[in-house]
C-alpha cells in the first residue's frame, strides 16, 4: 500500500513538473521566436549596411545600382511593424539571449521617436545612395548616428 | 640635550611641512604664453569636438545641438565618490562668463582654479595638459560664443579625506605627467595629439591604480568601465585587429566592421569625433595602429 502511495504521489509530483516544463517552454518558444526575429532584421539591417560600408570605406568599389538597392532594403526594413517582435517580458532581465533593456517598455513613446529618426535617416539614404560616393558616405553617417542613439539608451553592455 | 634634538626634530617636521605644502601647491600657466594670441572661434569649435567637452558639461537629458548649453549636471561615479560636472557656459553668475584666457589655460593645462584650488581628475586636465597654447585661446573664443545658462552648478559627492582639495596636490604629484605617453613618428603625430592631448580616450580606455593614477605601462589596452557594467575594450593593435579604414569609418558613422553601432559611453565620442574633418578621424585611425 506504502508503496503504491509513493508511486501514486511520484507520477503526480512527474505530471505537474512536466506540465509545468511544457507551460514554460511554451512561453519560452514565443520569447524565443519574438527575440530570433528582431534579431534577424538586425541581421539584414547588417548586411545591407555592410555592402554600403565596403564602398564607403573604399574596399569596394562604388556601384550605383548596387548602392540604391542595398539603401532601398535598409529603408524597406525601417518600415516593418514590429509590434509581435517585442513582447512585454522579452529583456534582458527576464530571458537569456536578448540585451533589450527593460526600459524599452516604459519608455515606448522615446522608442518610436529613435524609430521614426532611423526611417528618416534611411529614406535620405535611400535618396542619396544612387548619386555618388560622396553622398553615400554622408548619408552613412546619419544612419549610424540613429542606430547608435537607439543602442546607447535601451542596450545592455556586453558581458 | 633633549631640548636641542626636540627643536631639531620639530624644525624638521616644518621643514618637510612647508616642502610638501611648495610640492603640491597648485601650479599655473606662464601668462606671457597667452599675451600675443588671438582666439579662433571657428577653430575653437573643432577643438571643442576633439577634446569632446560637450559629452561631460550639457545636461544629460540635452538634446544635440550645434550650440550646446553647458549647464553642466552630469554624474561621473568613481571609487572616491560622485563628481558632478559644473557649469562652463558663458553665464556671468553660474557659468565662467567672467573668466580670461589664462583661467581656462590654468584650469585645463594645470587643474588650477581661478582661486588657486586643484580641481579633481574627473576633469581630463591630465590630457588637455598637453593641448597647445593657441588651442586654448581658439577654445575660449568658441566657449564665449554659445548660450548662457543660469543653472547653478550642484557640488560633488565626496567623502573625507577626498573632499580636501589640497590633498589633490600630492596626487598630482604622483600621477600628473604633461609630457606625451608614447613616441610618435611624424605621420602619427597629429594623431598623437588628437588623442592623447585633446580626445582623452585614455581616460575610459587605460586602467587606472588603486589611487586612480593612470596605469601608463598599459595604455589604452582597456579598463572595468567605472559605472560597473560591462567592460572598455583593448583598442591596441595587439587585441583589436580592425583595419584603419574599419576604424575611420567607426569614428564616423559608429558603425564597426560587423555593422553593429557604438555603444555606451563609445556613442558620445562618436558624436564629437564625426564633426571633426575626415583628415583628424583618420590621425587617430593611423595613431592607433602605429602603438604596440
Ligand atoms: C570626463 C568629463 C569631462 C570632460 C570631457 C570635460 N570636463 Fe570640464 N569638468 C569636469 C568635472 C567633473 C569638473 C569639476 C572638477 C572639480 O570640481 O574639481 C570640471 C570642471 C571644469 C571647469 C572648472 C569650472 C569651474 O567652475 O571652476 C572648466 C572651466 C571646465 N571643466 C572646462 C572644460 C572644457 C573646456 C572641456 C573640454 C576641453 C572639459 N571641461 C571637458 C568634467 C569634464
Ligand atoms: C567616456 C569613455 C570613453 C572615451 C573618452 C573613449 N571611449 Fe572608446 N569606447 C568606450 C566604450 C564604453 C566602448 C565600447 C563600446 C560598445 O560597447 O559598443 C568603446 C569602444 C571603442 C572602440 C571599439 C573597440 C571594440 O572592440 O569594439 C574604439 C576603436 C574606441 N573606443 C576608440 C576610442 C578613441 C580613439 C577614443 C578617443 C578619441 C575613445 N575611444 C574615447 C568608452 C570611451
Amino acid at each position: 500500500m506504502k508503496k503504491i502511495t509513493t508511486i501514486l504521489t511520484a507520477t503526480i509530483l512527474a505530471s505537474a513538473i512536466g506540465a509545468g516544463a511544457q507551460a514554460e517552454s511554451h512561453v519560452d518558444k514565443a520569447v524565443a521566436g519574438a527575440i530570433a526575429a528582431r534579431q534577424a532584421t538586425m541581421k539584414l539591417y547588417a548586411f545591407n549596411l555592410g555592402l554600403l560600408g565596403g564602398m564607403a570605406k573604399g574596399e569596394v568599389a562604388y556601384d550605383a545600382a548596387a548602392a540604391s538597392g542595398a539603401a532601398n532594403n535598409i529603408a524597406l526594413l525601417t518600415q516593418l511593424n514590429q509590434m509581435a517582435m517585442w513582447p512585454e517580458g522579452s529583456d534582458e532581465m527576464s530571458v537569456d539571449g536578448t540585451r533589450a533593456l527593460s526600459d524599452i517598455w516604459s519608455n515606448m513613446a522615446d522608442v518610436m521617436a529613435k524609430g521614426t529618426a532611423l526611417s528618416d535617416a534611411a529614406a535620405t539614404m535611400q535618396a542619396e545612395a544612387g548619386k555618388g560616393l560622396p553622398e553615400l558616405q554622408a548619408a552613412m553617417g546619419a544612419v549610424g548616428g540613429a542606430c547608435g542613439a537607439c543602442h546607447k539608451a535601451y542596450r545592455a553592455p556586453e558581458k | 640635550m633633549r631640548g636641542k634634538i626636540l627643536n631639531i626634530a620639530i624644525m624638521l617636521v616644518l621643514l618637510t611641512g612647508a616642502a610638501a605644502y611648495l610640492l603640491t601647491a597648485p601650479k599655473r600657466v606662464d601668462v606671457a604664453t597667452f599675451a600675443g594670441l588671438t582666439g579662433d572661434a571657428a577653430h575653437g569649435a573643432q577643438v571643442f569636438n576633439a577634446a569632446g567637452c560637450a559629452s561631460c558639461h550639457t545636461a544629460p537629458d540635452a538634446q544635440r545641438s550645434d550650440r550646446p548649453i553647458l549647464s553642466g549636471g552630469r554624474t561621473f561615479p568613481s571609487d572616491f565618490g560622485t563628481f558632478r560636472a559644473p557649469n562652463i557656459s558663458p553665464d556671468l553668475a553660474e557659468g565662467i562668463g567672467a573668466w580670461s584666457v589664462i583661467d581656462l589655460a590654468n584650469a585645463m593645462m594645470h587643474g588650477t582654479s581661478p582661486e588657486g584650488q586643484h580641481y579633481y581628475p574627473a576633469f581630463p586636465y591630465t590630457t588637455y595638459t598637453r593641448a597647445a597654447p593657441q588651442d586654448i585661446a581658439d577654445l575660449f573664443a568658441y566657449l564665449k560664443t554659445l548660450p548662457p545658462s543660469a543653472t547653478p552648478s550642484q557640488p560633488h559627492d565626496v567623502g573625507f579625506p577626498f573632499n580636501i582639495r589640497r590633498a589633490l596636490g600630492g596626487w598630482k604629484l604622483l600621477f600628473f605627467r604633461d609630457t606625451w605617453i608614447t613616441p610618435a613618428t611624424p605621420e602619427a603625430e597629429r594623431g598623437r595629439y588628437l588623442v592623447e592631448a585633446l580626445g582623452h580616450c585614455g581616460e575610459c580606455h587605460t586602467p587606472r591604480n588603486a589611487l586612480g593614477g593612470l596605469d601608463y605601462a598599459n595604455w589604452l589596452t582597456g579598463a572595468p568601465n567605472p559605472s560597473g557594467k560591462g567592460k572598455i575594450p583593448n583598442i591596441t593593435p595587439a587585441v583589436l585587429d580592425w583595419s584603419e579604414a574599419d576604424l575611420v569609418e567607426y569614428f564616423t558613422s559608429g558603425f564597426t566592421p560587423d555593422y553593429d553601432s557604438a555603444g555606451g559611453e563609445m556613442a558620445e565620442v562618436v558624436q564629437n569625433l564625426s564633426k571633426l574633418p575626415v583628415e583628424d578621424r583618420q590621425a587617430i585611425a593611423a595613431y592607433l595602429k602605429s602603438l604596440p
